[in-house]
């Protein structure tokens, strides 16, 4: 049992992933080590949750309690659905969650459903996933427990993980995110009230049904309390998954896992819809929401990658670009056009094709025009990405307008997956 | 005091255009023909908006309260 105290150590603070890996993921070994879960009480989860501050890990840390309370304000029998997409490729917490605790993750799901008087739970991965067959033991061992659990097999683009794309495919059998309103906890799954939470989000519900609000705050920031998985790589001794305690800094983070490997130029902090920042000061900065927000970064799914020195700024970003351009479900004018089109301008920033100032002053209008004017939130992240990028790379981008010679070596920094099938027949 | 906004669905729009044009004062299109709003709408232009809305051809203008 990690009991209401559980161990801090050197390695980050271990709360989902404290079980001892050598009994295995199974239903007996998560009681032995978690103890049972107990039933919600009168009240339900939604006081507790809301007083542990627990925010959503899916990437845009919203209150966690106040979506349960929404879901129930809604009316009628909800539905609950834990994505385990993990849609962003620079991010592996939510698949190590899966393959070492996919019973906390589980235990959450079912507690909200309880809490809520939902009938149906519905886990959902990327189709073809390897973990995909383990998770439906995992779902089979817990089918006595009375509700419908099921797991769903999503087509594996990046923006069918969006919440009401996920609502959409399981409704129509197309992964393309809808416009709002309604939103799923308005009106999801089968028309019902729906809530959508990431997996990870669910394992901390787990725990806070458990050991309770006050034991989730005891680590953490008043701002974003508890702990926190963070997928950790680029240049580091050790790249991986580790869990940390809301609050430690980018630079320690680097350390935990084994520290750099060579000097480190950038931070892509949150996924690929998160922001970049300088190394310096960026090491200083907290994983908080409000303070990476301030650093014009963003929290998101908890990433922290170090890109070492030599990488050209300009081109990584003109590369990214390209890869979140190709995955727009171009649906949307602003985001099937504009994605497309910040990319090209930066590729002519990277290959000093044209007039740099007419091209700077033409990115810049178009990034201005992306926010808020899709359906999803796709288009928005890319626009803070973009951002962050100039701000963090602006030395390169000056040297990049004033012809002077790259300071990159040439290399392709990230590994991006490529992109799908972008025929409708990509998104069923 | 409730006020009113301009809401585009993007997936519904097929960048028409007509809404810029029967509000100009409040509706710019963006390069690609696509509508740039300006919120909330003031009370002068309560009608032109809710023709304009009533207008768009694949019904994808709203008008909202706040
Ligand atoms: C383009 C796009 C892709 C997304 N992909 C994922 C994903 O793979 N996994 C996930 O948990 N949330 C993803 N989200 C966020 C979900 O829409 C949703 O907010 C989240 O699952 C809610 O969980 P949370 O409140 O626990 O964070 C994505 C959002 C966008 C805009
Ligand atoms: S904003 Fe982009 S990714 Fe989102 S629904 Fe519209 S076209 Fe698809
Ligand atoms: S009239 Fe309708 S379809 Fe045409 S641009 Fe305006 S909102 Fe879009």
């Amino acid at each position: 049992m990690i009991g209401p105290q559980q161990e801090a150590t050197l390695a980050g603070v271990a709360r989902l992933l404290s079980a001892p890996t050598e009994h295995g993921p199974g239903l007996a070994a998560h009681r032995a080590h978690f103890g049972p879960l107990p039933a919600p009480g009168e009240a339900g989860l939604i006081d507790p949750v809301t007083r542990s501050g627990l925010r959503g890990r899916g990437g845009a840390g919203f209150p966690t309690g106040r979506k349960i309370a929404a879901v129930a304000a809604a009316g009628g029998r909800p539905v609950v659905v834990a994505n385990g997409c993990a849609g962003e490729p620079v991010s592996g917490k939510d698949h190590v969650l899966l393959e070492l605790a996919p019973h906390l993750v589980l235990d959450g799901a079912l507690a909200v459903a309880t809490s809520l008087g939902a009938d149906e739970v519905l886990l959902c991965v990327h189709r073809g996933d390897p973990i995909a067959p383990s998770l439906r033991v995992a779902v089979a061992e817990r089918g006595e427990e009375g509700r419908a659990a099921r797991l769903v097999e999503i087509p594996g683009r990046y923006a069918a993980s969006e919440e009401s794309a996920l609502v959409n495919f399981i409704n129509t059998g197309t992964a393309r995110p809808t416009a709002k309103p309604p939103r799923p906890y308005e009106r999801g799954v089968g028309g019902r009230p729906t809530m959508i939470a990431n997996v990870e989000t669910l394992a901390h519900v787990a725990l806070v049904a458990r050991y309770g609000a006050d034991w989730f705050r005891a680590v953490g920031t008043a701002d974003s309390p508890g702990t926190t998985l963070v997928t950790v790589g680029g240049a580091v001794a050790y790249p991986g998954v580790l869990e940390v305690a809301l609050g430690t800094t980018l630079g320690e983070i680097l350390e935990l896992a084994g520290g750099r490997t060579g000097p480190v130029g950038a931070l892509l902090v949150g996924g690929l819809g998160g922001g970049w920042l300088p190394a310096e000061p960026g090491a200083a900065v907290r994983l908080d929401h409000a303070d990476l927000r301030k650093a014009g970064a963003a929290l998101g799914v908890g990433t922290v990658l170090a890109m070492p020195a030599g990488v050209c700024g300009v081109t990584e970003t003109a590369r990214i670009a390209s890869y979140l351009a190709a995955e727009s479900a171009r649906q949307c004018g602003p985001c099937m056009f504009g994605l497309p089109a910040v990319a090209a301008d930066l590729w002519s920033l990277s290959g000093a094709a044209g007039d740099p100032m007419t091209i700077m002053r033409r990115l810049r209008r178009r990034l201005g025009l992306l926010p808020g004017r899709g359906a999803c939130g796709h288009p928005d992240g890319f626009a803070r990405f973009v951002r962050g990028a100039l701000d963090t790379f602006a030395d390169d981008f000056r040297g990049h307008a004033h012809g002077r010679p790259c300071p990159g070596d040439g290399r392709a920094w990230l590994r991006l997956p490529a992109s799908g099938d972008s025929t409708p027949a990509g998104w069923r | 005091m409730s006020e009113r906004r301009l809401r585009v669905d993007p997936i519904a729009c097929t960048a028409h255009g007509l809404c810029a044009e029967l509000l100009p004062e409040l509706i710019d299109l963006d390069e690609w023909g696509y509508p740039v709003l300006t919120a909330p709408v003031p009370r002068r232009l309560a009608a032109a908006a809710a023709r304009a809305v009533a207008n768009c051809p694949t019904l994808a203008l709203r008008l909202e309260r706040t």
